[in-house]
């Protein structure tokens, strides 16, 4: 069975499933038109697979910004694929670009849904990090509101207690959603605060408490050890913890996500990322790049506005958006055939 | 993780063609194949690469090699001056409207710093301008952004105009311009939601409420760190919106910020203040030629060299390299490369301007400490010239001498005696390696890949 085909049966089997991608689908639908339609484009572009086909390619990717390092390698493997099955015509090489894709982003099939650690009969806390403005306390609502809504009982406490407005903007999320939220005032030390979240929660008998940090630049030497503070205070209150300490990533970002992931990663083990604001770019390169570089696994995927557009990463879902013109088109030559 | 700057990505094209005395074509594709990656690596828009990288071609073929300059230091330099050009003067004016206010609108993507740089910027003009301003929430659907406004004025004590997050924006904005008529403030700068340049409802309030207010400056917030996509993001919302200058902000951190190219280049419009922190006195004019080394990750090489070439005496310098290969260095030498540093300057200068300097984990924040030069020079000083030729005649009563004719304790004096030994040792250990080195490339070493 073709690779397309089974990523098609997959989706079309189920109506959850349908559902699923369609939001990807729909939230992709940028992403898509101008990725895949590129790549279609190409391949119609060359018949013969030559310098000229992976220049473009190489440009292609470039410009969702999966990054040149990433783009080489994957440029190379391709050459090497070319020359061992001996492709000459390129519409069989899109098959080998975007089985070559999955591969990154999914790695093995078995850990391609990337569920958060959940504490069974426990309290699981979570501590959301990132450079300022990536929507952290955005995603923590989201979270909150979709954890909710599993029967589950969240406390949210306010570890932003730099920036202007933060604690109010965590409150009015709590609001929305329904449950509450620990916070003491401006300018006082985030490292208490969670600590506090921490006896509230416990004292609640609260499932899941949701840490909210002050977004910080990642060569901030003093507020990345801020944070290392913060996460040991956590493991001190409860050893087993933070069960995921989640970096959010906005999807608009370049390179720079790269050093945001490691140098997060060193300050808090990073278990996993948050992409937000993919909606509104067209690429979602920087995700390939994290995967082949870091192998950080991608957890939530910010979609849109809404309350309820945070969607747990689905690699196959991710990458059936981003491909679903190709798949499409694909399909239709077969049955032309 | 670590980007290599231009310049080190151009040390092994360069190390294949220094002594030519011009720049070959080949040099040059080979030379242009490492500025286009490192351009892509700091997030410049493809296309926008490619132009450039043309347009450096185009100019840096048959060029005669400058003497002062290597080939490769000469292609740089025309690359940053192609980039400084491209990027623009420095314009961080503001408008003035004839008829007060003037009106200042802040659009941009969420996440982008708006908000903070309304606050900034009101600060900026207050302080520096002596105006009087006044900050308009008009972003009515993040939640608690308008309190996050209403904070940042409480802080800088200055007057902010908010009708809760049930009112239109396009209303928030026009009952504000009346209440800074009423009130005879000069300024009013309003902070507009963040929104996608692709989300067409939100685009049109945006213009709805420019048609309104009809603003001297729409300023387009940028995050430095934005990646390929800045390129569709400005042009959409320059073409919606006929944005006036660009703010960059979050460049304080350690992205290359090639946005900003991209982004000059596409909508041609001047990027006016950079926000270089979280305090709200953070806000800097523009520097284009700073922008251009940063996006080069090449620290400020050419003003290196162009000081090495002003103060270092070639002639001297090529003594000295002979005197370091036969270890005939003596501290007399050592003098005059001291005094020939000390003349380029503070040593911090000379270390914040080596690329990726400040990556290093020794030379970050250095502080040098001048004092020790000067104190090292006074004991080679108070040396005899026989001393100073050969320090293995020293001897505890000629320390003392010493110590006493410089005025340092004796324990100073045998440590710089160490130094230099080692110093000696170092330089016949490099040496060996340089030749070990021709060594093994003569029994043809190869890479199993090559």
């Amino acid at each position: 069975m073709s690779f397309f085909k089974k990523l098609k049966d997959k989706f079309s089997k189920t109506e959850e499933n349908q559902e699923v991608s369609d939001k990807y689908k729909s939230g992709l639908s940028k992403t898509r038109g101008s990725f895949s339609s590129k790549i279609n484009n190409l391949v119609a572009r060359y018949r013969q697979v030559d310098e000229d086909f992976f220049d473009d390619l190489e440009e292609i990717l470039i410009q969702a910004d999966v990054g040149v390092n990433t783009v080489m390698d994957l440029v190379d493997e391709l050459k090497m694929e070319v020359k061992r099955q001996n492709i000459k015509d390129s519409s069989m090489l899109k098959d080998v670009i975007s089985e070559k894709l999955v591969e990154i982003y999914a790695g093995d099939e078995e850990t391609v849904k990337a569920e958060l650690n959940l504490q069974p009969n426990d309290l699981s806390i979570f501590l959301f990090v990132g450079v300022n403005g990536v929507g952290k306390t955005t995603s923590i609502g989201k979270l909150a509101h979709q954890l909710s809504e599993q029967g589950k009982k969240v406390v949210l406490v306010a570890g932003d207690t730099f920036r202007a407005g933060a604690i109010e903007q965590l409150d009015v999320w709590g609001q929305r959603v329904g449950v509450e939220v620990i916070k003491h005032s401006e300018g006082s030390d985030p490292a208490a605060v969670i600590y506090d979240g921490i006896q509230a929660a416990r004292s609640r008998n609260a499932d899941v408490l949701l840490c909210d940090t002050a977004g910080r630049l990642q060569n901030k030497v003093n507020l990345m050890n801020e944070l290392s503070k913060v996460k040991r205070v956590i493991e001190r209150e409860v050893p087993s913890a933070p069960h995921e300490v989640l970096l959010v990533l906005d999807a608009t970002t370049g390179q720079n996500a790269l050093s945001q992931a490691k140098t997060f990663s060193e300050a808090t083990n990073v278990t996993g990322i948050v992409l937000t604001k993919l909606d509104g770019t067209a690429k979602g390169g920087i995700v390939l790049a994290i995967r082949k570089e870091l192998n950080i696994p991608v957890k939530y995927v910010g979609l849109g506005e809404k309350v309820t557009d945070l969607e747990v990463f689905d690699a196959q879902a991710f990458v059936y958006g981003l491909f679903a013109d190709m798949i499409e088109s694909s399909d239709d030559e077969s049955l032309d055939s | 993780m670590a980007f290599e700057g231009l310049a080190d990505r151009l040390q092994e094209t360069i190390k294949k063609i220094t002594g030519k005395g011009k720049v070959s074509e080949q040099d040059v594709k080979e030379m242009t194949r490492e500025v286009r990656l490192a351009l892509l690596e700091a997030d410049v828009n493809y296309k926008v690469v490619k132009d450039f990288v043309k347009r450096i071609k185009e100019r840096a073929i048959g060029q005669e090699v400058m003497e002062s300059l290597t080939p490769g230091q000469q292609v740089i330099k025309v690359v940053k001056e192609e980039l400084t050009s491209l990027m623009g003067g420095e314009q961080s004016r503001v408008a003035v409207s004839e008829r007060p206010p003037t009106v200042i609108m802040m659009v941009g993507l969420q996440g982008a710093g708006k908000t903070t740089t309304t606050g900034k910027l009101a600060n900026l003009l207050r302080k520096k301008h002596n105006r009087k301003p006044l900050l308009v929430a008009a972003d009515v659907y993040r939640p608690a952004a308008i309190n996050q406004l209403e904070t940042l004025g409480k802080q800088l004590s200055l007057p902010v105009f908010s009708l809760g997050t049930e009112a239109n924006p396009v209303d928030i904005a026009n009952q504000a311009i009346e209440k800074a008529k009423e009130e005879h403030l000069d300024y009013v700068i309003i902070d507009t939601a963040g929104r996608l340049h692709v989300d067409e409802d939100l685009m049109d309030e945006l213009q709805q409420i420019k048609q309104n207010v009809n603003p001297d400056e729409v300023f387009l917030v940028v995050d430095a760190m934005t990646g390929q996509d800045a390129v569709n993001v400005a042009e959409s919302f320059d073409q919606q919106l006929d944005v006036t200058g660009v703010v960059l902000t979050k460049l304080d951190g350690d992205t290359r910020g090639g946005a900003a190219l991209s982004i000059k280049a596409v909508t041609n419009k001047p990027i006016k203040f950079a926000g270089m922190g979280e305090k709200l006195d953070e806000l800097e004019a523009f520097h284009p030629e700073r922008m251009a080394s940063r996006i080069l990750g090449m620290g400020d090489v050419l003003s290196l060299i162009e000081k090495a070439q002003d103060n270092v005496d070639q002639k001297k310098a090529q003594e000295l390299e002979e005197k370091m290969r036969d270890a005939s260095f003596t501290f007399d030498d050592f003098l005059d490369q001291m005094s020939q540093v000390k003349s380029m300057g503070p040593l911090e200068d000379l270390i914040s301007m080596i690329p990726g300097a400040n990556k290093m984990k020794g030379l970050k924040n250095v502080q040098v400490d001048e004092k020790q030069l000067v104190h090292v020079e006074a004991i080679i000083q108070s040396m005899t010239k026989k001393e100073r030729v050969d320090p293995s005649v020293m001897n505890a009563s000629r320390k003392k001498r010493i110590a006493k004719g410089s005025g340092r304790p004796v324990s100073e004096v045998n440590r710089l005696l160490k130094q230099f030994d080692d110093m000696k040792k170092m330089m016949k250990q490099m040496t060996n390696m340089q030749k070990g080195k021709k060594g093994k490339k003569g029994k043809g070493f190869n890479f199993p890949f090559m």
